[in-house]
This record gives C-alpha cells, sequence and structure tokens, in this order.
C-alpha cells in the first residue's frame, strides 16, 4: 500500500507538471494588470450591460480598423451574449453595408445587412489594411481573447489548474489598453511607433493610445474613463471569442455534479460486489 | 451472491437499481449532443427566410428562387391561369388540401386558398415535386401547369396534383407580403 | 481469448449461433468469465480507461468531420463554424481536443504501471511491444490531428515534424517533398493528414483487440508479479472489475470533464487561434505536452540526424526493453534497487518534459543532454546490469498469501500497514 501511495503521489506530481509544462516557454515580461472579470470561475457568467458597452467601444473606437469577421449580427440577440433584442440587433445590422450578389445583371450589389449576415470588415485583405496602417495589421477581434496568452511561469500555472484561470486574454487585452505608460528615460521611440509596458511582441506598438477619457457616451451612468472602456470591450472581445462560455459552464455544472454523484454510487455498488472477496 | 438476494432483498436492490437508472439517465444525456450535432446549426436557421423584390416579375412571367436549399417558384399567373384554376371543381382534385403553410392544415384546396390574399395573381410554391423530390418543369404537362419528368406528375394552374404518383399539392411555404413588390419567404 | 468460458448455450437461438460463430462464448471468455488476478490495483484500471478514452475519441471525432472541411481556405473557418453555429459544436470539439489530452495522460501512467510492476517481463513480450506500437500509432494520430485546425502551431508544428525527415541521409529531402505533396506543407498536406488522422484510429483499435487477446493468452499480470497458481488466485472478470473499471472511468471523467468544461483550452496554445500564416512562424513553437519529454531529446543533440536518431532511438528501446531487464523478478515491489531507479527515471522523463518546452540554449541544453543520457542509461546500462546485482526480496508463495499477509506491494514477513483499499 505504501508503494501505491507513493506512486499516486509521484504520479500526481508528474502529471501536473507534465500538463502544464508549456506554459513554460520563456517570453519577454510583459506587465499585466490582472482584473475581476464576471466571467472567470466555474460559475462565470457575461454581464449584458458591460457587453453592450463594450460592444458600443469596440463599433465607436475600434471598428474603423478591427475587423469582427466571425460575428454575425443574430450572435448579438443571443443568448449568453451582449443580449440585445432581436429589433435593436436587426437595428444595428441595418447600419452595415454588404457586398451580395451577383444580381440578374452580373453585378455585385450593396445592401443593408441583415441578422445572417456577419461583421463586413474595414478593409478589403490584409494588404489593404496594412497599407493604411502604416504597414502594422490590425488583427481582427472575434479570436484575439483567445489568440493573446501572456506566460504564467512557475507555479502560477500549476495554481491555474485549480483557479481556473482562463482569462490571460482579456487580462493582456485590458492591460495592453492601458500600457500605453510615458517610455523609460532615454528610451528612444521610433517614428509611428508608441511605448507600451504591456505589449508582448515588442516594447513598441503601431497602435495609436485607442481610449480617451468622455469618448465614448455611456448611458447607464458608468463612468466613462479609459480603464472602463478598457475593461468593456476586453468584455466583450471575450464573448466575441467564445461567445457559448456561459452555456459551457452551466452545462459543466450539471455534469460534474451527475459524474460526482454516479462515480459515489458507484463506489459503493464495486464495494458492494467486492466485499466477499480477499484483496 | 444469489443466497444473500433473498435475505435482505430491498437495500441491495435499491442500490444497483439506483447506479443503473442513474447510468442510463447518464447515457441518455450523453447521446443527446451527438444527435442534435446534425440539426440545422444556428447559420442555417438564420437564413431561413428571405425577401425577394417581385416588381420585374411580368404577368405570365415566373421566377426561381433559393429558400432553405430549395427552389421556391414565383409566378405571376395570366387571368386565363386563374379562371382555369377557378373552374376546377374541387372533387375532381386527387388531394383536397390546400397545403398552403398560412392556413390551417385541414384548409380546402380552391385556387383561393393557395393563392395570397388580395394579390390572386401571385402563386409562391416550394418548386419540388411531392412524390420523391425532383424539381417539377414550368409550362408543361397536361393541366398547363407544371410536370414533373422524373415520374410523370401533372399539377395544374394553381400548382395542384391532377395525375401522377405525387400524392399532394405543391407546397406553399410561409410567406407575407412585406410591400407592394415585396415578399418575405419563411 | 476463449477458453475460459464455461458457457453452455441454454436456448435454440443461442446454439444456432454459437455452432456457427461462437462470439458469445468469445466475449464470456474475455470479458465475463475471464480468470482475472483477485490483487490488481486502480493502476490496472487506465487499461479500461484508455478504451473508453479511445472510443470517445472515434465518436466525437466521427461527429467532428460532419462539420468540418479539409481545405487550406476552409479548415479554420470550418473549426470556428464548428464552435459558434453547430450544436454542441463547441463541446464536441472541446471534447476531441482535450481528450487527445486526457489519452496520453491514461496511456503514460499505464505506460509507467507496466514499466514498474514488470508487465514488459516474459511471457508479456508481445502484448507489450504492440503496446508501443499502438503508442507509435497514439503519437502519429495526434500530431496529424493537430493540423487539421489550420492554426499558426498546427501549421509550423506539421512543417517542424515533417523537416525532421530531411535528417536521412540522401533521400531526406525527397521523403519530405513526399510527405509534403510539394514544397512546403500546403493544402495536399492537410487533405492526406486528414485522411490518415481519420484512418489510424481504427488501426488503433485493431491493434488494441491483439494487445488484450495476447495478455489475455498469458493472463493478466498483477502487483505482485506472481503468476495465479489456484482458483483461489483468481475471480472472473465480470462482475468484480467491470464494476471497478466502471467506477474508475467515470472518476477519470469528473477529471477530463474539469478540463473540457473550465479548462478547455488550458493544454493547447494560444496560438493555434490564428489562422496558419505561412509567412510568419510565432515567437515560441513547442509541441503539445505529451511530445515535450522527445521534443526534448531531439533538441539535446546539435546534430540534426543525430537528434532526430536519438528521439526515434527513445520509442525503438522499448521494442528491445523485454530482454534488457535481466532480472527474474517480475513486479518492481520486490526490488529494492530497482525501485530507486525507477523513480530516477519517472522524475527524469518530468524534467525532460519540462526541458522540451523551455528554449533550446544555455543550461537548458546542457540538462537535457544529461537527462537524454540518464534516459538511455535506465534502458541499456540499469536494468540489464541490475538483475545481476540486486538481491530481491523474497516473493510470495502465491497471490491469495500476498493479499492474506497484506498488502498487494508488501512481501511476506514484513510488518504490513492494514490494507485501506
Amino acid at each position: 500500500m505504501k508503494t501505491m501511495i507513493t506512486m499516486v503521489r509521484s504520479l500526481a506530481a508528474v502529471a501536473a507538471l507534465a500538463i502544464a509544462s508549456p506554459a513554460f516557454a520563456a517570453g519577454a515580461k510583459v506587465e499585466i494588470d490582472y482584473q475581476n472579470w464576471s466571467f472567470a470561475g466555474p460559475f462565470g457568467y457575461y454581464d449584458r450591460a458591460q457587453l453592450q458597452r463594450g460592444f458600443k467601444v469596440y463599433v465607436e473606437n475600434c471598428s474603423a480598423c478591427h475587423a469582427l469577421s466571425r460575428v454575425a449580427f443574430r450572435n448579438l440577440a443571443e443568448d449568453g451574449g451582449p443580449s440585445f433584442t432581436e429589433d435593436q440587433a436587426k437595428a444595428i445590422a441595418a447600419d452595415y453595408t454588404v457586398v451580395d450578389g451577383p444580381d440578374d445583371f452580373g453585378d455585385m450589389y450593396d445592401r443593408p445587412a441583415i441578422l445572417a449576415d456577419r461583421f463586413p470588415s474595414p478593409f478589403p485583405n490584409e494588404n489593404a489594411a496594412r497599407a493604411s496602417n502604416n504597414g502594422a495589421y490590425p488583427p481582427d477581434f472575434s479570436l484575439l481573447a483567445k489568440a493573446r496568452a501572456p506566460q504564467r511561469g512557475f507555479p502560477g500555472f500549476v495554481f491555474d489548474i485549480f483557479t481556473q484561470y482562463q482569462e490571460n486574454g482579456p487580462d493582456y487585452i485590458y492591460s495592453l489598453l492601458t500600457g500605453y505608460v510615458d517610455p523609460p528615460e532615454g528610451m528612444e521611440v521610433p517614428d509611428g511607433q508608441y511605448y507600451n509596458h504591456s505589449f508582448m511582441a515588442g516594447q513598441f506598438i503601431s497602435m495609436a493610445p485607442p481610449l480617451y477619457e468622455d469618448s465614448v457616451e455611456y448611458t447607464d451612468g458608468t463612468p466613462m474613463t479609459v480603464e472602463n472602456y478598457a475593461r468593456d470591450v476586453s468584455a466583450f472581445m471575450m464573448w466575441a471569442a467564445e461567445p457559448h462560455l456561459e452555456q459551457r459552464k452551466k452545462v459543466g455544472f450539471r455534469v460534474m455534479i451527475f459524474l460526482i454523484i454516479f462515480a459515489g454510487m458507484l463506489y459503493f455498488t464495486k464495494k458492494k460486489i467486492w466485499r466477499d472477496v480477499e484483496h | 451472491m444469489a443466497n444473500t438476494d433473498q435475505a435482505e432483498p430491498t437495500r441491495r436492490d435499491f442500490l444497483y437499481i439506483a447506479t443503473g437508472a442513474m447510468g442510463v439517465v447518464g447515457a441518455g444525456a450523453l447521446v443527446w449532443p451527438f444527435i442534435d450535432q446534425m440539426n440545422p446549426d444556428a447559420s442555417a436557421l438564420a437564413l431561413a427566410s428571405i425577401e425577394v423584390d417581385i416588381s420585374a416579375v411580368e404577368e405570365g412571367q415566373s421566377i426561381s428562387v433559393k429558400w432553405r436549399g430549395k427552389p421556391v417558384f414565383i409566378r405571376n399567373r395570366t387571368e386565363a391561369e386563374v379562371e382555369e384554376a377557378l373552374a376546377v371543381p374541387l372533387s375532381d382534385l386527387p388531394d383536397p388540401l390546400a397545403r398552403n403553410a398560412n392556413l390551417p392544415a385541414d384548409a380546402e384546396a380552391s385556387d383561393v386558398n393557395r393563392g395570397i390574399e388580395g394579390n390572386e395573381k401571385l402563386l409562391v410554391q416550394v418548386g419540388i415535386c411531392t412524390h420523391l423530390g425532383c424539381v417539377p418543369v414550368g409550362d408543361a404537362g397536361e393541366y398547363g401547369g407544371w410536370f414533373c419528368p422524373c415520374h410523370g406528375s401533372h399539377y395544374d394552374t394553381a400548382g395542384r396534383i391532377r395525375k401522377g404518383p405525387a400524392p399532394e399539392n405543391l407546397l406553399i411555404p410561409p410567406l407575407e407580403m412585406v410591400s407592394e413588390t415585396t415578399i418575405k419567404i419563411g | 481469448m476463449a477458453g475460459h468460458s464455461e458457457y453452455v448455450p441454454q436456448s435454440a437461438a443461442a446454439k444456432w449461433l454459437e455452432s456457427r460463430l461462437p462470439v458469445i462464448s468469445l466475449v464470456r471468455g474475455s470479458f465475463v468469465d475471464f480468470p482475472t488476478p483477485k490483487n490488481l490495483n486502480y493502476f490496472w484500471t487506465f487499461g479500461g480507461i484508455l478504451f473508453f478514452v479511445l472510443i470517445a475519441q472515434i465518436l466525437t471525432g466521427i461527429v467532428l468531420v460532419m462539420h468540418y472541411t479539409a481545405s487550406t481556405t476552409a479548415a479554420f473557418d470550418s473549426v470556428e463554424h464548428i464552435m459558434r453555429d453547430v450544436n454542441f459544436g463547441w463541446m464536441l470539439r472541446y471534447l476531441h481536443a482535450n481528450g487527445a489530452s486526457m489519452f496520453f495522460i491514461a496511456v503514460y501512467i499505464h505506460i509507467f504501471r507496466g514499466l514498474y510492476y514488470g508487465s514488459y517481463k516474459a511471457p508479456r513480450e508481445i502484448s507489450w511491444i504492440l503496446g508501443v506500437i499502438i503508442f507509435l500509432l497514439m503519437m502519429a494520430t495526434a500530431f496529424m490531428g493537430y493540423v487539421l485546425p489550420w492554426g499558426q502551431m498546427s501549421f509550423w508544428g506539421a512543417t517542424v515534424i515533417t523537416n525532421l525527415f530531411s535528417a536521412i541521409p540522401v533521400v531526406g529531402e525527397s521523403v519530405v517533398i513526399w510527405l509534403w505533396g510539394g514544397f512546403a506543407v500546403d493544402n495536399p498536406t492537410l487533405t492526406r493528414f486528414f485522411s490518415l488522422h481519420y484512418l489510424l484510429p481504427f488501426m488503433i483499435f485493431g491493434v488494441v483487440l491483439l494487445h488484450v487477446w495476447a495478455f489475455h493468452t498469458t493472463g493478466n499480470n498483477n502487483p505482485t508479479g506472481v503468476q495465479p497458481k489456484t482458483k483461489q488466485d483468481t475471480i472472473p472478470f465480470h462482475p468484480y472489475y467491470t464494476i471497478k473499471d466502471l467506477f474508475a472511468i467515470i472518476v477519470f471523467m469528473i477529471f477530463f470533464a474539469y478540463f473540457v468544461f473550465y479548462l478547455p483550452n488550458y493544454l493547447g496554445h494560444a496560438d493555434n487561434y490564428i489562422e496558419a500564416n505561412p509567412l510568419v512562424t510565432p515567437a515560441h513553437i513547442v509541441p503539445e505536452w505529451y511530445f515535450l519529454p522527445f521534443y526534448a531529446i531531439l533538441r539535446a543533440v546539435p546534430d540534426k540526424l543525430g537528434g532526430v536518431v536519438l528521439m526515434f532511438g527513445a520509442i525503438a528501446v522499448l521494442f528491445i526493453l523485454p530482454w534488457l531487464d535481466t532480472s527474474k523478478v517480475r513486479s518492481g515491489a520486490y526490488r529494492p534497487l530497482f525501485k530507486q531507479f525507477f523513480w530516477i527515471f519517472a522524475a527524469n522523463a518530468v524534467v525532460l518534459g519540462y526541458l522540451g518546452a523551455m528554449p533550446a540554449e544555455g543550461i537548458y541544453v546542457i540538462m537535457s543532454q544529461i537527462c537524454t543520457t540518464i534516459y538511455f542509461a535506465y534502458f541499456l546500462v540499469a536494468l540489464p546490469l541490475l538483475g545481476f546485482l540486486e538481491k530481491p526480496k523474497p516473493l510470495p508463495a502465491s497471490i491469495s498469501e500476498s493479499v492474506l499477509k497484506g498488502g498487494s506491494g508488501i512481501p511476506v514477513g514484513v510488518a504490513a500497514a492494514p490494507d485501506t483499499k
């Protein structure tokens, strides 16, 4: 029995390390300003009002350069999202123009978007986007919150298993948006670039500070600060990247409860069946 | 084990039955996602309705549009076609029901029930033969309506089956006149 | 597999079937009446767990294929379509992606159990070798499956791993071009990987049947390593081990579900949510965690061919393991010296995994070289010598005796802690 216990312990340690080792990969130090997210943890959910505000920040501040091409207008009215009403979502869609066709004469034509359409991109392709942005490519927002994950380092990545920390993406985006600080003394910032202490791909970023106080009007009384804009748009991007997060956690809770009860019953059934066997 | 079962049947049997029942419930719940994933997905459902501009369809002309992956025939019928359809006694119809998704299921297959209220000349129907799913040819067949070349079903000018193996009249999809010249299908 | 069943068909229909295709007695002989040592501990449930995970992967894979498109222009979009639009698509994909990791967690425990209790030793060599073949097929399947979403890590992982074959002298370049079907990883590579990713699991399934057939012919190993001698040493597989395996599978499912529902992207790479771009390599290319120890061995040698040879050698050595271990005693529980080397080996494997995730520079390279040496020394030096140098503890006369005297791993005559299992 002792051997077995040692073995279990060692294997558990082995497993914990082995599972988590990718997170070891080294990276440049970036400043991450960790936030409290409503969607963190086993009972996480999206704050509807926050997603709606974040959407507004996206539309008014980001959408001129950043696409949202995998999100459809119908998603805005779906459960587990910003929960706009269907009419609101239709009205939002109608503000956008999409290319459809060909018509009976073989020509493509513009029409107002409907719920089934996805957000049209601000640029027809990556080259056009780079040409308009000084050579830099503003990434699509649809998956960005899952496509960016700063290193957690040891032992953080081990604890992450137990704390269910999965918010690397929104934490990073928030940090980046609020990370435009003055460069250290004596540092030369290249023309057309900006110093940002949270940027993963280097010290200088090609995006100008995008958010300014009072630049987007909030109607629900939330203070119109850069921090709030950054937090709201990060939450919105998390939803855009993982629209079924709420459903996932809800289903997961039921599955866990079921499995734990079932395992308990099986344990007693097993004991009962084995009770006559010396083992 | 068989002997002790007799001695204290209830407690043990309960554990086995409860565990077994739990397993069945779990298996059932697990199967559902595997079945449901084959149902139409969210993007397919979003395309379930379309709007069609019919201003360019002259009298005696037809257009076909795609709705849910199937052709929908939109025909602007001539006066003669409408009169011909109106003149058919209901007793001559193999399928007495209108098959109009906008009317109760037991509505009779009169021409009025097949058409659109206030726009009697317009006939909108799913262009799928009710026999085995081929697309009928327009302006053809013995009744001047549609003819399905696959197995020889004849439809009249109101899209009602008159002769051949098809069991039902052509289906009329859910529709709505959004404006004078625009129909919403679905 | 058959031969252990005392099944006599009763009904006319059963007799009719039995005389034409004895499938009922085959199943009963293998999975119902099959005499199984009564002292198997919970490490033995990982065989059943692995079978469950294999079936789960095949089922989720089959339904994912219904929505996936294997084309460089559509693959990434189709995976996102699954995640966003398909009913329960997110769950099926997360089950499949995390299922791969679960498969490897279970298989590594299964392999280490075999290493510790000497399950590879005579007469179970064939079962062990078939197991190594399954392991190789699993690695190939997992690697090709990881390419299918066509993210950045998919693309660059495929590029790096296929380039391993360019190390082969003379024909290497041609082999790699043949694998790619072009001059870089591209659409032909993706479609052939998709085809093979669908095929290989069924080959795994076939080899699994052989693997089971082999150890059902020799009988299961057990924690004492002593062969069952009398009927008292064994119990029928059903209901004893069916219920125990089922319990273990459900407990494993709790662990599995925890990752699927709460940490679905923990074991993956963020970069794979960026669509493949042949013009930009991500800053840190690391394989999935289950390949890291082998990746570390690959990079331990500064020579291209040497690294590839060592990496494949790390698996090849497993094939000859049954003949490298010279000890007469099967179970590590009765081998005091072996035990120490075993745990050094296990810890070394973890460190190799850690090193595989580190950049290949400075101290990490030296550590990789040391650990690679330990890895091979365990098989090629320690195991052959231990058989001669070590004085094993006395073995119990039978399984029943070891069970009555105390815990599974405790030899006769030693005061044993009460068995709490």
